[in-house]
């Protein structure tokens, strides 16, 4: 069964339920003479309008006592939805398994903004749980009316509100409301997205009478899962659906010019789409679509190779005129001046590569088209968006597209999904079906938005005490946002850019996220144009941590090249100048946990090939802190390196459920290894060149890490900041960090493959 | 040109009719809505089509329905229920393994033929078994605890 099967079920059972006279919320204020008035116009029996002001919107009581939470975002595989239930139940003051969580299906959700920036709980969580206060405030205010008892001599117990001096007196949530609606205004914002707030009146609760917030409840979909009842976006299956596969240039940036179908007349119900620049085949069996798409012959127009060859990519960076220079957070003193008095000055240059998501399968989506009425199943991170991109490449009012986020093959951030749903839409337009859309994994890929290539330019002055007194760091890179974290806009796709929308490459970046305090300090960031502006296989857009894990790449080696040149300890140097109290806290966390020994890098008690090393690195990320220790052991003969043990410290504010954030760090972690060790998209001048597990390799399991230790702080006085991504940008800069321990040669370009390390040490 | 097969399928015999050349994948999901497998590279490269052939692990997105003859399939489907589940089943779930969830197939029917063949496997065994299956949300070492949690538990 479909998330969308349950969600509609639910719709439909909740009309039959109810049937009751419409009545209508007066908006003026009450007197305590029409209370009772007030109180039945809390309830509707018709769904008011899903708008962000309405806390029908996002919570419902059933008739049989559980609760709907409809959530305008969704969970990526790290148990988001878990957490959220438990801030509802909560609140709420219901059994943690009466709430039911619905994701980011547009028809029964607001636009919370997708799955973005770690910001499941921090923004949407929140939320979640002002609606769900208010949503108490309301249902003990209509108990109070039904029971003739005051509201403040009410209490609630597992979802029955109850009077605290008469036990007779009690009235439960479903009685009170269960199949109809809340019908009452919330104080929106105005704003769509993450920063969507809209609070009650109600106050949460204090987070120290938490007792289902702060538990380790397990998912419930990961029996589903092993049990092969789970289905994916992938398994989405409707009446008279067709195959589609799509068919990509050899040459990045050819359009199709001759397309000659002779040649896939044997494969029965095969047909073309051809408009312009994009370019399909569809069949009644997915094989047979397949067959197509390798078999139709395609003349492509004359292009000119767009790219340089990889060994120039970072010198084509270097050398890129700059689209946008921006120099953010607080610049402090005078980093020129202090330069020039500088005793001695510390540079590096640091280089990242192009990454992909390599999402576990390539993207996949089913766009259906029906009495004017678009239906699209998809794994995006943002359904809100898609359904804006769709309503846009079809032309058709917003209201008639419903985007139905279905769990789809893994997803970083800005990966093929969303390319995929406009696809599809084009195929099921064009040829009057449904029509279900994977990519080949060549597409998934060779062709999804890659994470940017970037090079990074730091320096730190020393004062002839050996104390930092300037810091200058400056990444130059191709943009986070070529196209944009979503795909409402045709320009930001595939589809759009191939049907020629007019373009509109989006400039961004970053800067260091630490506290380090230096007298004299900048942070900057220039962004180059992207080397195809239409239809390019290395557009570039959010990966996991967008641009974090290059910036502090670079940044957290580099505190480890200055600690290293006055003869530190990388850990006591850190200490000496960072300034946050939190910060300062998860590095002494880590150090503590991991048994760190104070002394300078790089060991010199090693001899022979195989060697060992440890390496701090930290960061912020939004509110979150992480400090983390790796340690390696490397064989000097082959380069080979191990990353044995990591030792993470996490500080998240209130933590919600423990064990979930404990595996989403482990993620985070092992992804980070990966993407540093092995990761890199290659290119030649016509192509990129990664097409398959073997051009891009990620890491075997016969190289995890035998131990991921993680020291969660909490604080349940802070509220909640994101933990989807932190902990995945010190991973390379605290893998750069042990190397240089273990042999005192220092790696400034990821990946850290074998061969690369090999001739470093050498 | 299509053909008509006849498959054994997690212990029921269907007819398909489809091209020699089709991949076995494609039927079992298509054809016999069998969701597990899934698609991950049709190259034999990630795992996540993998099934059972006369109890053995095979790359069900390489191997031509053509190929199959009278041999016995078995998806995830069949490896276990929520009433009688397979011992990695349960590991799977005690570990909160899959994030995404989408390479699942791959380890646990791996792993499954591999745990029947080999008491009480050392890591490194563990290891090398499921060599070369991807997970690209690096679960990795919670599947490593849930397939030694199921070793010790089939003794």
């Amino acid at each position: 069964m479909t998330r969308m099967e349950k969600s509609a079920n639910f719709s439909r059972r909740a009309l039959l339920r109810t049937g009751g006279a419409l009545v209508v919320s007066i908006g003026a204020p009450m007197s305590f003479d029409f209370a009772r008035a007030d109180d039945a116009a809390m309830s509707a029996a018709v769904k008011p309008a899903l708008t962000p002001d309405q806390l029908s919107s996002y919570i419902a009581v059933n008739a049989d006592g559980t609760i709907s939470a409809f959530f305008g975002k969704m969970d990526m595989g790290q148990g988001l939805f878990v957490a959220v239930g438990q801030i509802v139940a909560e609140e709420l003051d219901v059994p943690f398994d009466r709430v039911n969580v619905f994701m980011g299906d547009t028809a029964t959700s607001v636009n919370q903004g997708g799955a973005s920036g770690s910001t499941g709980l921090q923004e949407g969580g929140k939320q979640m749980r002002v609606a769900a206060a208010e949503a108490r405030r309301v249902l003990v205010a209509m108990a109070a009316d039904k029971l003739g008892v005051p509201a403040e001599q009410l209490s609630v117990n597992g979802g029955v509100v109850q009077s605290n001096t008469e036990m007779a007196k009690s009235v439960s949530y479903a009685d009170l409301i269960g199949g109809r609606y809340f019908n009452v205004h919330l104080d929106w914002n105005g704003k769509f997205g993450n920063p969507l707030y809209a609070p009650g009146k109600a106050q949460p609760k204090d987070p120290r009478t938490h007792t289902i917030v702060g538990q380790p409840l397990k998912r419930q979909d990961v029996a589903p899962k092993v049990f092969a009842q789970q289905d994916f976006c992938t398994d989405i299956k409707v009446p008279g659906m067709v195959h589609g596969r799509m068919i990509r240039p050899a040459i990045a940036g050819a359009v199709p010019v001759k397309v000659d179908d002779s040649a896939i007349k044997d494969i029965p119900s095969a047909r073309v789409v051809w408009n312009q620049g994009f370019l399909g085949v569809v069949a009644d069996k997915e094989w047979d679509a397949i067959k197509a798409s390798q078999q139709l012959k395609v003349e492509w127009s004359e292009a000119k190779p767009p790219f340089p060859n990889q060994t120039a990519l970072y010198d084509h960076i270097r050398n890129a005129p700059v689209r946008k220079r921006q120099v953010e957070g607080k610049e402090a003193g005078n980093i020129e001046d202090a330069f020039k008095t500088a005793a001695r000055v510390i540079q590096a240059e640091y280089e990242w590569p192009y990454q992909s998501h390599a999402s576990m399968g390539p993207a996949c989506s089913v766009v259906e088209i029906k009495d004017g009425h678009v239906t699209c199943w998809s794994g995006t991170q943002k359904s809100h968006f898609v359904r804006a991109g769709i309503a846009a490449i079809l032309q058709m009012p917003e209201d008639n597209v419903h985007v139905i986020w279905t769990p789809g093959p893994g997803s970083y951030g800005r990966n093929d999904a969303d390319d995929a749903a406009m696809d599809a839409a084009v195929l099921a337009k064009a040829i009057g079906k449904p029509v279900r859309v994977q990519y080949m994994r060549n597409q998934g890929t060779g062709w999804d938005p890659k994470g940017p290539a970037s090079v990074h330019q730091v320096r730190a002055a020393l004062d002839a005490s050996g104390n930092v007194i300037a810091y200058d760091f400056l990444s130059k890179a191709f943009s986070r946002v070529d196209v944009d974290t979503n795909g409402s806009k045709p320009y930001d796709t595939l589809a759009g850019q191939l049907l020629g929308a007019d373009l509109k490459s989006g400039d961004g970046f970053g800067i260091p996220a630490e506290s380090y305090a230096f007298a004299n300090k900048r942070t900057a960031w220039e962004v180059i144009p992207p080397l195809l502006d239409r239809g390019s296989p290395l557009r570039t857009s959010h990966l996991r941590d967008p641009v974090g894990p290059q910036i502090h790449f670079a940044s957290e080696s580099f505190m480890d090249e200055v600690a290293a040149a006055m003869n530190m300890d990388a850990v006591e140097f850190r200490l000496r100048y960072v300034k946050d109290p939190r910060d300062i806290a998860v590095i002494r966390a880590a150090a503590q946990k991991a048994a760190w020994q104070t002394r300078p890098s790089p060991r010199k008690d090693q001899t022979g090939d195989k060697v060992s090393g440890r390496g701090i690195a930290y960061a912020q990320r939004n509110g979150t802190r992480v400090a983390m220790i790796a340690e390696v052991d490397i064989d000097r003969r082959s380069g080979k390196i191990w990353v044995r043990k990591f030792t993470v410290a996490h500080d998240c504010g209130q933590i919600i459920n423990p064990d979930g954030l404990r595996m989403t760090i482990e993620g985070n972690v092992v992804q980070g290894i990966s993407r540093t060790l092995w990761e890199e998209v290659k290119f030649d001048n016509k192509n990129v060149t990664s097409v398959d597990w073997l051009s891009y390799p990620i890491l075997d399991i016969t190289e995890t890490p035998e131990q991921i230790d993680v020291v969660l702080i909490n604080h349940p006085e802070i509220a909640p900041s994101g933990a989807g991504e932190p902990s995945s940008r010190p991973v390379a800069a605290a893998i750069a960090n042990a190397v240089f321990d273990a042999t005192g040669v220092r790696i400034r370009r990821v990946p850290f493959a074998p061969d690369y390390v090999k001739a470093a040490l050498s | 040109m299509s053909e008509k097969f006849s498959l054994t399928v997690n212990g029921s015999v269907h007819s398909v009719t489809a091209d020699p050349d089709t991949p076995l994948l494609y039927v079992l999901r298509d054809d016999l809505g069998l969701n597990n497998p899934h698609f991950g590279c049709g190259l034999a490269q990630c795992g996540a089509c993998t099934v059972h052939l006369d109890g053995q692990p095979i790359r069900s997105c390489i191997t031509p329905i053509s190929t199959i003859g009278d041999g016995k399939i078995t998806t995830l489907a069949a490896l276990g229920t929520p009433e009688k589940p397979h011992p990695l089943q349960t590991a799977y779930i005690e570990e909160q393994v899959p994030q995404c969830g989408y390479c699942i197939n791959g380890w646990l029917m791996t792993a499954a033929t591999f745990l029947r063949d080999n008491k009480k496997p050392t890591d490194a065994q563990i290891k090398d078994a499921l060599s070369g299956l991807k997970c690209r949300c690096g679960t990795h070492v919670a599947i490593l605890r849930a397939v030694k949690r199921a070793a010790a538990m089939m003794g």
